[in-house]
């Protein structure tokens, strides 16, 4: 068997492959004289983000918070919710859980426009994008999460003489949560994704997709990158908060153990 | 049958839903005009109104069904109101991004897996490039491709496509070619045999039906990212250019067309997909889970 390797390779090879990527590319951009209005070069991106920090939070509140969080949270409780229920009719769950599971696998980004003409323009119709994107993987998971106790671990909560609600409770939904944990993962990203993707179907003068889009028409292409570097950002922070919550919810997990 | 029932009911539960839904949001348009017109409408008139009308808020599923059979079987597939005419458009761009997905995705699982060095690498930014919100990014493939010569729309499209469906084949990869446990390895070691022989041999094998079973994600990610490259693009043809256009010039109808010709077309293509699946299953004698 080959060593484990040490923490610090495992920070240090994918940082330090980063770092060679943005240097290349700023050597690129420098040798070839690569024009800013096709490639600007990571300085000029970090120049321009230092500059409009102001800009660049606003833009923030309005997609990252008021549209994707918002909707990741309704969307989140409202497909658990579903799913607690769902899950107590037999009939309903076979029923349901073949169309959630086909639902889920369709282009649902397509509803953006319909909901940008339903709730107008702004970050209300982005966040109703998002609470249906995220619905569908937060339902399906949790059904199987809650279907993944066997019948030793049930017989023992009837022989305590657990009600239902204790069952769900202190067995069913602890049993749920990596489930669960692995739908919100997939639906972190999507919630970014539906909310950039509505305001391309029209929203306020502001928004990360809106300076996307009018910046790309002005050729303000480093701007256009500063953006794109806070989404890369949220989107990598969003997923690691939801691990990190993961990693203290589901410590007795095998899949978390270390070592 | 008894699989089926369910279904049916849930089907037809969510189709009712629809009719109310329809009803209940089309009602204020209907009492409007019924207003300025000085007239009071019964209950029977205003749900007649509201089951057909061009702009309404939620078209009724009857309208939708009607819109999408005249898009699909009435027009020409030639004519730029086609469905089928935009449907391959976007097909087409699918496929590109999937066959790219698979090739990236393949190339990098071997590498991760041959390689320590390459697997504390990469895998930590294949994880980062998907949290990245691949629309954020688009209009500057967009601007690159164009730089770099590629003329059409349909390059940056398929490399949209192809960033999102290289995930799924790259994590099933490497979880296939490791598959191979260490008795099986030790076995090979006693046989002599080299690195690349254990490689072609055991777990090139043993990674197909982890390959296989990855396509259907693959190739649903590859349409969603065929279609969002279409938004942001500034594209004209495709089922995304076509919702677009319907947002932009206020048709409900043909956002909600292209809506289920995209839902249709993914339903196709897993179908598809899922097929090739089984019957690769089949030929390469995987027994069932």
């Amino acid at each position: 068997m080959r060593q484990s390797p040490s923490t610090a390779m495992k920070i240090a090879l994918p940082v330090g492959f980063g770092l060679l990527v943005l240097v290349l590319w700023e050597m690129m951009v420098k040798t070839f004289a690569i024009p800013p209005a096709i490639l600007p070069a990571p300085s000029a991106i970090a120049t321009r983000f230092a500059a409009s920090t102001d800009i660049l939070w606003i833009d923030f509140v309005q997609t990252v918070l008021k549209g994707a969080v918002t909707g990741l949270i309704l969307g989140a409780i409202a497909g658990l919710l579903v799913a607690i229920l769902i899950d107590r009719s037999p009939f309903l769950k076979a029923g349901l859980l073949p169309v959630a599971n086909f639902v889920a696998a369709l282009p649902i980004v397509g509803i953006a426009p319909i909901m940008v003409m339903w709730f107008g323009f702004d970050w209300q119709s982005k966040a109703a994008v998002v609470v249906v994107m995220v619905f569908f993987p937060i339902l399906v998971n949790t059904l199987a999460g809650l279907q993944d106790t066997d019948r030793m671990q049930q017989d023992l909560m009837r022989t305590y003489s657990a009600s239902y609600l204790q069952t769900l409770l202190k067995l069913r939904l602890p049993a749920a949560m990596p489930f669960i944990f692995n739908g919100l993962k997939i639906s972190a990203t999507l919630a970014l994704i539906g909310a950039i993707v509505a305001e391309y179907f029209g929203s306020p003068t502001r928004g990360m997709g809106f300076r996307i889009s009018t910046e790309v028409g002005r050729l303000g292409i480093d701007m256009v990158w500063a953006e794109i570097a806070v989404s890369a950002l949220t989107g990598t922070v969003l997923y690691g908060l939801v691990a990190l919550v993961e990693r203290a919810v589901t410590f007795w997990h095998p899949s978390q153990r270390r070592g | 049958m008894n699989r089926i029932f369910p279904i049916l009911t849930v089907v037809l539960a969510i189709l009712a839903i629809w009719y109310a839904g329809s009803f209940l949001m089309n009602r204020a348009w209907v009492m409007d005009q019924a207003a300025r017109a000085g007239t009071e409408p019964s209950v029977s008139e205003v749900f007649r109104d509201t089951m057909n009308q061009p702009r309404a808020k939620l078209p009724a599923p009857h309208q939708v069904a009607a819109e999408l059979y005249d898009g699909i079987f009435d027009k020409k597939i030639t004519s730029k109101r086609s469905l089928v005419y935009h449907g391959f458009i976007t097909l087409e761009a699918t496929f590109y991004g999937f066959v790219l997905g698979i090739v990236v995705g393949v190339a990098l699982a071997v590498l991760i897996v041959l390689s320590r060095a390459a697997d504390l690498t990469l895998m930590p930014w294949a994880i980062i490039s998907q949290t990245i919100p691949v629309v954020a990014l688009a209009p500057m493939i967009v601007v690159l491709t164009n730089a770099m010569g590629a003329g059409s729309l349909m390059v940056p499209k398929a490399i949209i496509a192809g960033y999102l469906s290289f995930f799924p084949v790259l994590v099933s990869m490497v979880k296939g070619l490791r598959s191979p446990d260490q008795m099986q390895l030790d076995l090979l070691r006693t046989y002599g045999a080299s690195q690349s022989q254990t490689f072609w041999k055991l777990r090139l094998p043993a990674s197909l039906p982890y390959f296989f079973a990855s396509l259907k994600i693959a190739v649903a990610a590859s349409l969603v990212g065929a279609i969002v490259g279409e938004l942001p693009t500034g594209a004209i043809a495709g089922l995304g250019a076509r919702m677009l256009i319907g947002s932009q010039f206020g048709e409900p109808m043909i956002m909600w067309a292209s809506l289920f010709a995209a839902a249709i077309l993914a339903a196709l293509l897993i179908w598809v997909v899922g097929g090739v699946e089984k019957v690769a299953a089949r030929l390469i004698g995987v027994r069932p889970a």
